[in-house]
């Protein structure tokens, strides 16, 4: 049975509806709550095992050492000498990662955080590499 | 002064810049129906005005191999003889320049524009530009009989070739306008095939062709074509306005140009209706359509017509 | 009339992707067609033995960008079956869950697209609305909309609770309303019709002929299915059917491909519904146990083919991916002679063609920064020496 103009009634309908698109980036968007995002760090946490690196599938991670080093803490009388704990940094290359978290859950610290940030395009490359401290 | 004030009505009412400025606006309009039927938000109202300054900006290219005198002359061909039409077709209550027998001669006036469009494409003779050419014409001899028919009609109930004198026959027998409506329908579809919109876009149909007969036009040039295709949106609105709707219907000043607003809109709407209903369809099948229901569709119209004029004498 | 020659692509609005076609036309008749591969090639194959298995698990996902899905599973199944992993029950069925997504969302897209080519906006834009709600669901339980990465080596990453269960059947209810709609419409209406029957047919013979898989083969009459001929994940406890249509065009793919997505939905719904209790992954060593697996997967575009070598070591030694595109553009050709100019998007739509996960060819040497053509004769002479040194000779295969 062919009808033409089947779609009329549905788009009249829609000339009395909201538009289903929404104005981004006028009006904000909200991704759902476990939407994979940026990946923050923690430094007080990091052990500097590396793991993270050598799980990275776009090489986007690296973990060096921190440039201040935290001083070691004084001796407790009696015991042998507690070596300083080192300090690590992260930098994470926007521009190469491809947000699987596949890093932070291989973390055995946690020390990787996971966001929900995605507005993260920027025509500065400085802004693409991030220096987490 | 006596040629100042017409040279006025020529360059601004109802004239270049108020068919220039309509065009765009209505051509939002259109836009901006076709978004909220589909779903979507569609353009803010100064798109069309924004798109126009920035095509200016833009760097004209004329292909090596293209003709150059004519790739670059066409475009305001296409802009003039839409603008002549206009001149013959009432806006408020009279139109700026009336004489008998102007029916058929913004007829052919629009015609021109299609005419350019296929030399447009055929002078710059890259493949796709080439078969849109070939489309242009094909699709013209398809739409422009249905069209005609359908103009001839009222035409002949009126007993005058004069468009003003048309409306003004209608707006003295408004019993007449809805008897009319076979005849105004088959002439809002072949309208859309004139302006080569969805349905009917063929000869330009973007993902099988590119931009057809446009193909390689660019910056001011194609600017001024795509201009060209706003006004005749408005010159074809008011035609049909004038010669099926009655025009002003006795109307004068404000009240009349209101009036025509309001009719071009709605005839717009319906042109922005006929967009969003249907898939595109193939030239051939559009042919079979134009000759095999359309044309009949017009000429029925033409015989219910002249019996009509037989029966009120 | 003179016959033109006009390249179609690789740059071209109705083409996402670059791939060439050059159509030899008489008017609006298409005289003949050649098919030109190879503008798309990332060596992905290659990429793949320079990292390790769980790496490859998201560079695989990257082949495609719709069956991103299909790929990593395909691949995982292979990792599995070298490693001799058991994976949990439940981690299938999550699987499965995510493919029948994905299937859904493909074959959506896809009629959108098909909307598009045939010059119907309003269809393109009420299908890809409604997929919106597919990739939010998709985006709700794995994080991502596109690249799902819900896979990994033993199982899958993230489990599904009840409010994602509830808030998922919310809508695939609204989806199962609309598709009944999009079904009635891509019937009935006329101009639909008017551009898709008898348009790039393929007759049954000729589809087995040129390899024709997927919903393509499915609009031919030819009842094959992965799911359903060689069960994975947990199709064999399922209850659906093999859409198939006769008509060999492409309306027969629309419909096809419409009823196909009443059957995804049931199959989510049953999924959903017994989902079985127990742990999502199990661990898997870094290390795969030497040998090869060769797997296939139903994609919505087809059946897709992977090949894994695993020599001990934590990467693999080759991983070969026969991408269902790669499959259904041998038809590509067949169906586009004879045929009007006006539907050549059309044709080519209608297998759903990913051009990027179908190309092959390297042709490009960054070393040197400059391009070299190598011929057939001369890829296949340098494939038979590298091999050589590996202490394998192909030179006797013909």
């Amino acid at each position: 049975m062919k009808k033409p103009a089947r779609i009329f009634s549905e788009v009249i309908k829609h000339l009395f509806k909201k538009p289903a698109t929404s104005g981004y980036p006028f009006t904000p968007a909200t991704p759902m709550k476990d939407f994979r995002g940026r990946i923050d760090f923690d430094s007080a946490k990091c052990i500097g095992c590396q793991i993270c690196v050598r799980v990275c599938p776009a090489k986007a991670i690296e973990i060096p050492l921190s440039e201040v080093q935290p001083p070691a803490p004084a001796q407790v009388e009696g015991q042998p000498p507690v070596a300083a704990k080192k300090k690590f940094d992260c930098i994470m290359k926007l521009g190469n990662c491809v947000y699987c978290w596949q890093c932070a859950e291989s973390c055995p610290k946690q020390a990787l955080i996971t966001t929900q940030d995605f507005e993260l395009a920027s025509v500065d490359r400085k802004q693409l590499r991030r220096h987490y401290k | 002064m006596d040629s100042i004030i017409p040279l006025a009505q020529i360059l601004i009412f109802p004239g270049f810049l108020f068919l220039a400025s309509y065009g765009m606006l209505l051509q939002w309009v259109d836009r901006k129906l076709c978004a909220v039927m589909q779903n979507r938000m569609g353009p803010p109202w100064f798109q069309p005005v924004a798109d126009f300054i920035k095509l200016l900006a833009k760097e004209v290219i004329v292909p090596e191999e293209a003709d150059n005198t004519m790739f670059r002359v066409l475009p305001y061909f296409a802009l003039a003889a839409v603008m002549t039409a206009m001149v013959s077709i009432p806006v408020g209550e009279t139109a700026l320049f009336s004489f008998q027998g102007d029916l058929v001669a913004v007829i052919y006036l629009l015609t021109i524009p299609t005419v350019t469009f296929f030399l447009a494409g055929w002078s710059s003779k890259s493949p796709y530009s080439t078969v849109g050419s070939m489309r242009v014409l094909t699709q013209l001899f398809a739409y422009e009989v249905p069209l005609m028919l359908a103009l001839i009609g009222p035409a002949i109930l009126a007993g005058t070739w004069n468009i003003a004198e048309i409306s003004a026959f209608f707006a003295a027998h408004p019993a007449l306008i809805p008897a009319q409506l076979l005849g105004f329908l088959a002439a809002i579809i072949a309208l859309q095939g004139k302006l080569e919109r969805l349905p009917f876009d063929i000869p330009h149909a973007k993902n099988e062709i590119a931009g057809g007969q446009f193909t390689e036009y660019s910056g001011r040039l194609l600017d001024f074509f795509l201009l060209a295709v706003d006004m005749e949106l408005v010159v074809g609105a008011a035609l049909l306005n004038a010669v099926f709707l009655g025009g002003a219907l006795g109307l004068t000043g404000i009240a009349a140009i209101a009036l025509f607003l309001a009719k071009t809109l709605a005839i717009t709407f319906l042109l922005a209706l006929l967009k969003v209903l249907m898939a595109r369809i193939r030239i051939e099948q559009m042919i079979n359509f134009c000759w095999k229901y359309l044309a009949p569709v017009a000429m029925a119209q033409v015989l219910f017509d002249i019996f009509l004029k037989y029966k009120l004498g | 009339m003179s016959k033109i020659t006009i390249p179609f692509g690789p740059q071209h609005v109705a083409l996402k992707e670059p791939e060439n076609f050059m159509l030899v036309l008489e008017g609006e008749q298409i005289q003949g067609a050649t098919v030109n591969l190879g503008y798309n090639h990332r060596g992905m194959e290659k990429a793949a033995e320079e990292r390790t298995y769980l790496q490859d698990l998201y560079l695989i996902e990257r082949v495609c960008g719709i069956c991103s899905h299909s790929h990593t599973t395909c691949y995982i199944t292979n990792v599995e079956e070298l490693a001799k992993a058991e994976t949990p029950k439940r981690a299938l069925a999550i699987r499965t869950l995510v493919a029948e997504l994905e299937r859904v969302h493909s074959h959506l897209l896809w009629l959108g697209v098909a909307g598009y080519e045939m010059g119907f906006e309003t269809l393109f834009m009420y299908t890809w609305r409604d997929r919106e709600q597919v990739l939010d669901c998709l985006e709700l339980l794995s994080g991502n909309r596109v690249h799902y990465s819900i896979n990994t080596i033993g199982g899958v990453r993230r489990d599904i609770s009840a409010e994602q269960k509830t808030e998922v059947m919310k809508r695939i209810d609204y989806l199962v309303e609309r598709t009944n709609y999009y079904i009635k419409l891509a019937t009935e209406e006329p101009t639909i019709y008017a551009r898709t029957s008898k348009v790039g047919m393929l007759p049954p013979e000729e589809a087995l002929r040129r390899n024709a898989v997927g919903p393509t083969a499915r609009a031919s009459g030819i009842a094959r299915d992965v799911r359903k001929d060689d069960p994975y994940l947990i199709y064999n406890e399922l209850d659906f059917k093999v859409i198939t249509h006769n008509t060999n065009d492409v309306f027969g793919r629309l419909v096809v491909r419409a009823l196909e997505l009443v059957e995804s939905y049931k199959i989510i719904k049953q999924v959903l519904n017994n989902l079985p209790e127990g742990p999502i992954a199990v661990k898997v060593p870094m290390r795969i146990a030497p040998g090869e697996a060769v797997n296939h997967y139903e994609a919505p575009r087809g059946e897709d083919i992977h090949y894994l070598k695993s020599n001990g070591t934590d990467k693999p030694e080759r991983l070969k991916v026969r991408a269902p595109t790669l499959a259904n553009l041998q038809s590509v050709q067949y169906m586009l002679e004879g045929g009007w100019m006006a539907d050549v998007p059309l044709v080519i739509a209608a297998i759903d063609p990913c051009m990027s996960c179908t190309d092959r060819a390297v042709v490009w040497d960054p070393k040197k920064g400059k391009k070299q053509t190598y011929g057939w004769e001369e890829l296949r002479k340098m494939a038979i020496e590298r091999y050589k040194r590996r202490g394998v000779d192909f030179s006797r295969l013909g």
